[in-house]
């Protein structure tokens, strides 16, 4: 699939802002603090900037507000519909933070679980399409949920860490999430490298009674809309360092540095470095897991294009 | 609304495509751009169309394959290899993923006669009805920002200006080689249901779980190349009598 760079940010940002919001909705951090007010701020800004660039790549945005109405079959239109509902008790904690000092924990328990379920609705997206077998799996649920939990988790570390407030709870918290979204994330890529095509270009054209299928002319000779959207590959060995790569940046990394700072007993500015570099360093390998999530994966209509 | 209707009727419009026949000309496809980019909803537009990359949306296609007997790494090792030109268009599923997935109601399927098709008025062009459907039978149109797809011609089939001829989907009525046959496969003793029954008509992608109403049928049994390439390269001229047996015996001479 094409990884389009609209879709990544979209992902990305929403989950980070989810992830963080979910977290400072279950009132771990003092919501009197300067960053703590800063932390709901950034949280509703990923979001916004992420729902806004997803709009943005769309053919007609201008009538974008005809996605919310399919919610019965649609999960794109759940997604719409759940975003809208979770701004309601996101926003009024990030109020009662920023303008009065205080934390409602039902508020927040509320707004925690329903960016969780927005998380849910988002991964849905890809998980219900069967046609794209690496991601018709529930897998890509938990780690689309698990990747935005750990996200939040290492940016709360970090707004608390420039408070001089991070405990050893929340930094173990951060390194146990980053784990398990890593271990999903790589179950989920076992999965999807070792599982036997669903369809072949046999069955794509009921000629496997025959023999074997291959494509000998194609319909055009120049790229089409389904080539270009649904024809992207990405080199196998590349794919390999790349996974490499969002695996060692986005997981080992981080949880190695978040190890350092709560064992060794470092300076506030050290500590400050190693809990944001931490940080910087996991948003790197989820952009590059990201952006394999779409461009390894393969779509059936291929099947009938030789690829 | 996005999801599957209750039929309303039996009817199920579609096509039937037989593989044995199709010479893969392309007429249909051309014929069906030219009807559709001045028929239903918006003209289907090209991108850069006399430049080096052109593109643009095209709502049936022909691919070319080639088969091999199982069994052969090269072509001829074991049985003849098979060339089947496979157009392909939009099958009009019964559990069709691309309607189901739609945030704004712009894919429907219609009840009366499960026909497929997209209001372009509220299609917002997100693309996701394309990557759900495992056939590629959705492009993009770029220069409108919506989705395109067959409209198994809707503005023909019921079209009680045609003579009763052309009420058929511009493929159907172009195809030189009758390859392509439009009719209800719903109804048991059609034209087309006879042909599906007759000839093992088959679904593209069972497994996808989509049930096409579309049906291809399989080319049919050849005979073998090699039985009849006897005759050309006979080296015996056992047998032979008359004046073929007295040149026989003459040009042995020589």
């Amino acid at each position: 699939m094409h990884p389009a760079y609209s879709i990544i940010f979209f992902t990305t940002a929403s989950g980070f802002g989810y992830g963080l919001a979910a977290v400072l909705g279950m009132g771990v951090l003092d919501p009197s603090l300067g960053t703590t007010k800063a932390a709901y701020f950034f949280a509703l800004a990923l979001i916004s900037t992420g729902l806004m660039s997803s709009a943005l790549h769309l053919g007609n945005p201008q009538r974008a507000w005809r996605a919310f109405s399919q919610w019965r079959s649609s999960w794109l239109s759940r997604e719409g519909v759940m975003a809208i509902i979770t701004f309601v008790p996101l926003c009024a904690s990030a109020w009662l933070s920023i303008f009065e000092d205080r934390h409602v924990m039902w508020i927040g328990l509320a707004g925690a679980a329903l960016a969780l379920v927005t998380v849910y609705c988002t991964s849905m997206i890809y998980a219900s399409l069967k046609s794209i077998q690496a991601w018709h799996t529930p897998l890509t649920s938990v780690s689309y949920i698990l990747f935005a939990i750990a996200g939040g988790l290492s940016l709360a570390c970090a707004f608390a860490a420039l408070e001089g407030v991070l405990t050893r709870y929340l930094l173990l918290s951060a390194m146990v999430a980053l784990a398990g979204a890593w271990v999903a994330k790589f179950i989920w890529r076992g999965r999807m490298e070792n599982e036997r095509p669903l369809s072949t270009p046999e069955s794509a054209t009921g000629l496997g009674g025959i023999g074997k299928v291959r494509l000998l002319d194609p319909p055009h000779m120049t790229s089409n809309y389904l080539t270009s959207e649904m024809g992207y590959r990405v080199a196998r060995k590349h794919a390999a360092k790349l996974a490499a790569i969002a695996m060692g940046f986005g997981g080992a990394i981080p949880v190695g540095l978040f190890g350092v700072a709560m064992v060794l007993p470092v300076s506030a500015t050290i500590g400050n470095t190693i809990v944001l570099s931490a940080l910087a360093f996991h948003i790197l390998g989820v952009v590059v897991e990201r952006w394999l999530f779409f461009a390894e994966a393969r779509h059936a209509v291929m099947n009938y294009y030789g690829r | 609304m996005t999801t599957i209707p209750k039929p309303a009727s039996s009817k199920k419009l579609g096509l039937v495509i037989d593989l044995d026949i199709c010479v893969g000309c392309h007429a249909c496809v051309v014929n069906c751009k030219e009807w559709n980019t001045g028929g239903y909803g918006n003209a289907l537009s090209d991108q850069d169309p006399y430049g080096a990359d052109v593109s643009g949306a095209w709502l049936n296609r022909i691919h070319t394959f080639e088969v091999v007997p199982d069994g052969a790494e090269v072509i001829g090792e074991e049985g003849d290899a098979r060339v089947v030109h496979f157009p392909k268009s939009c099958l009009h599923c019964e559990d069709a993923p691309c309607v189901t997935v739609c945030p704004t109601g712009a894919s429907y399927k219609r009840s009366e006669d499960g026909i497929v098709l997209v209001d372009e008025n509220k299609c917002i062009g997100c693309g996701l009805c394309a990557w759900s459907c495992p056939y590629g039978a959705r492009e993009m149109d770029v220069a409108a920002g919506v989705m395109k797809k067959c409209t198994l011609c809707i503005d023909r089939v019921y079209n009680e200006t045609f003579e009763e001829v052309d009420r058929v989907p511009a493929c159907v009525r172009t195809c030189p080689a009758k390859a392509r046959h439009f009719g209800d496969l719903g109804d048991p003793i059609s034209d087309v249901s006879k042909l599906v029954a007759d000839r093992g008509g088959m679904d593209l992608m069972p497994e996808q779980g989509t049930r096409p109403v579309n049906k291809y049928l399989p080319p049919r049994q050849r005979t073998a190349l090699a039985s009849k390439a006897d005759g050309f390269a006979n080296e015996n001229t056992d047998g032979a009598s008359g004046f073929f047996a007295w040149l026989d015996g003459m040009l042995e001479k020589i």
